[in-house]
């Protein structure tokens, strides 16, 4: 195993309380980046829901986005894997076109992990099973493969006595791990998560936010839709601020939190922050 | 009312026989109309929940077709028109050679009836779960494909199990149609019985009550079935 191990046995707390100069692997240079996005329009109907956005993300980089409801956060990440099309502008994610006829979209969602909002876990499935089903049928693993994949996965997530649960017997914060897990499994080049806290209860955030955020300091690239600011300082190394369709904002998190430019991501901080 | 009652016409010879003929030949006709609306349907069902427009457009079409003409009528025409229709080599071949054209014909008229009805069903079921599913099967790089067979299907199918059971109940009724096309199965039979005899009620009580056990067995299969595919209830805080 890789990543699995590097870490397996720091708690979640005490990785929490790491320094973000732990980090394992470096931001990539000179390398191609993981994501270009240039700008990128999307209309649904006559509402235009993305206005010429444009956002380059590096390897090993992980970029928060954040910024108020209905502002195209969740639009723009599934733009990243294809799962929404786009009007106009360029998209290359890995090297692929995103967009285009001959782009090969299946292996390219096949490396890119997605987490969302509502876990979507199968129901039908037990947690090992979760885990297994794209290992087998898209990557094509063996069974054995697939499941001591899994096994790993779920003991570097905290829950190595799940695998034989049903999703409808773990808790939301348990459920959410596994779907990191079944991300994880694909050896997914890149992470992407919407909001994958926001339909947690408030003592369910933490588990999860400390499993995304070892992920973030084994370098994995990540695009994460959030309003948790406490993770974001601690896992982002740029916050972008989106309004009403456009990239209001996009700067080292530090100087988001410090010193923000616009005028709405003033705004946005201070709401957030006093809450 | 001055009827003879005798009951033990029933397991005299030959009248027990056409009985038990009678009965494979429901059997046979239900059956195998059944697994063909299963696999015709849940195709039907598929097709009509995909995102373009033109495959939706031709499910409702076959659905809206096979669903609202009588079935009685689907048999004549299968049995007496389809026939004509056809280039002369095959409606010949389909008048004189294929044989028990009538068990044939009843089947497939049977079969396409319910598959309509089953492809309602499975088109709700899909529908019902979540678009979440399908996005976050499509976005682990699964094919349209395998999203609806692996994680679509296997939910949906769960769902409609108990109208489907209702469905299945039903293709026993409608098989007593294909004695209209000359068909020996229960129901006809039973006629036969009652003229060679003219002990009706015996026969016809007879029949009855192999229909009500075929009802309760097949009830008894789908909820056995429904029992082994539950999925354990929410223990969890699943918010
Ligand atoms: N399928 C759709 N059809 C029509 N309009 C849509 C659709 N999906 C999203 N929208 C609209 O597009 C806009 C952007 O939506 P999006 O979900 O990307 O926002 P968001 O920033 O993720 O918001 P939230 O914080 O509420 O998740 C919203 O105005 C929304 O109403
Ligand atoms: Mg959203």
């Amino acid at each position: 195993m890789t990543k699995a191990h590097i870490q397996a046995s720091r708690t979640p707390a005490e990785i929490v309380e790491m320094p973000a100069s732990v980090r394992v692997v470096p931001i990539s240079q000179g390398r191609k980046p993981m994501v270009e996005i240039s700008k990128l329009y999307k209309s649904y109907g006559p509402i235009e829901v993305l206005k010429g956005c444009d956002l380059v993300v590096e390897r090993g980089e992980v970029v928060v986005i954040c910024g108020p409801s209905g502002s195209g956060k969740s639009t723009l990440i599934k733009c990243v894997n294809g799962l929404e099309r786009f009007d106009r502008g360029a998209l290359v994610v890995d090297g692929v076109r995103v967009g285009e006829r001959a782009s090969d979209m299946t292996s390219l969602r096949a490396r890119i992990g997605m987490v969302s909002q509502h876990f979507e876990l199968y129901p039908h499935l037990t947690v090992l099973q979760n885990i297994c089903l794209a290992q087998v049928h898209v990557l094509k693993r063996s069974k054995v493969e697939a499941q001591a994949k899994a096994r790993a996965l779920l003991a570097r997530v905290g829950l190595p006595d799940k695998e034989g649960a049903y999703p409808a017997q773990l808790s939301g914060g348990q459920q959410q791990r596994v779907a990191i897990a079944r991300a994880l499994a694909m050896d997914p080049v890149a992470m992407l998560f919407d909001e994958p806290t926001s339909a947690l209860d408030p003592e369910m955030i933490g588990e999860v936010l400390a499993v995304m955020l070892e992920l973030a300091r084994d370098g994995m690239t990540m695009i994460v839709v959030t309003h948790e600011m406490g993770f974001a300082r601690k896992a982002a190394d740029r916050v972008v601020f989106m309004d009403k369709g456009a990239i209001v904002e996009t700067a080292p998190t530090q100087q988001f939190f410090d010193e923000p430019r616009a005028e709405r991501a003033k705004l946005f901080l201070s709401r957030i922050l006093s809450q | 009312m001055n009827y003879s009652w005798n009951w033990s016409i029933l397991i005299q010879p030959p009248y027990l026989g056409w009985l038990a003929s009678g009965l494979e030949l429901t059997l046979v006709i239900s059956i195998s109309a059944w697994i063909l609306a299963l696999i015709a349907g849940t195709l039907v069902g598929v097709v009509g929940t995909l995102p373009h427009r033109i495959p939706r457009m031709l499910a409702a079409t076959y659905v809206g077709m096979f669903r609202n003409i009588p079935l009685l009528l689907q048999l004549f025409l299968w049995f007496f028109v389809v026939p004509e229709l056809l280039p002369s080599g095959w409606g010949f071949w389909l008048k004189r050679d294929l044989p028990f054209p009538e068990l044939w014909t009843s089947m497939l008229a049977l079969g396409l009836f319910t598959s309509a009805r089953v492809a309602v069903q499975v088109g709700s079921g899909i529908t019902a779960v979540s678009s979440g599913q399908r996005m976050a099967a499509v976005a682990s790089g699964m094919s349209p494909a395998q999203a609806y067979r692996l994680v679509l299907l296997p939910q949906a199918f769960r769902i409609v199990l108990p109208p489907l059971t209702s469905d299945f109940l039903t293709v026993f009724k409608n098989s007593a149609l294909a004695l209209t096309i000359g068909v020996f199965e229960l129901t006809a039979q039973t006629r036969q019985i009652e003229s060679f005899t003219f002990q009706g009620f015996e026969a016809f009580t007879a029949a009855t009550i192999v229909y009500l056990v075929i009802a309760l067995l097949v009830t008894f299969f789908m909820r056995t079935l429904e029992r082994r595919v539950a999925l354990p209830d929410t223990m969890g805080a699943a918010s």
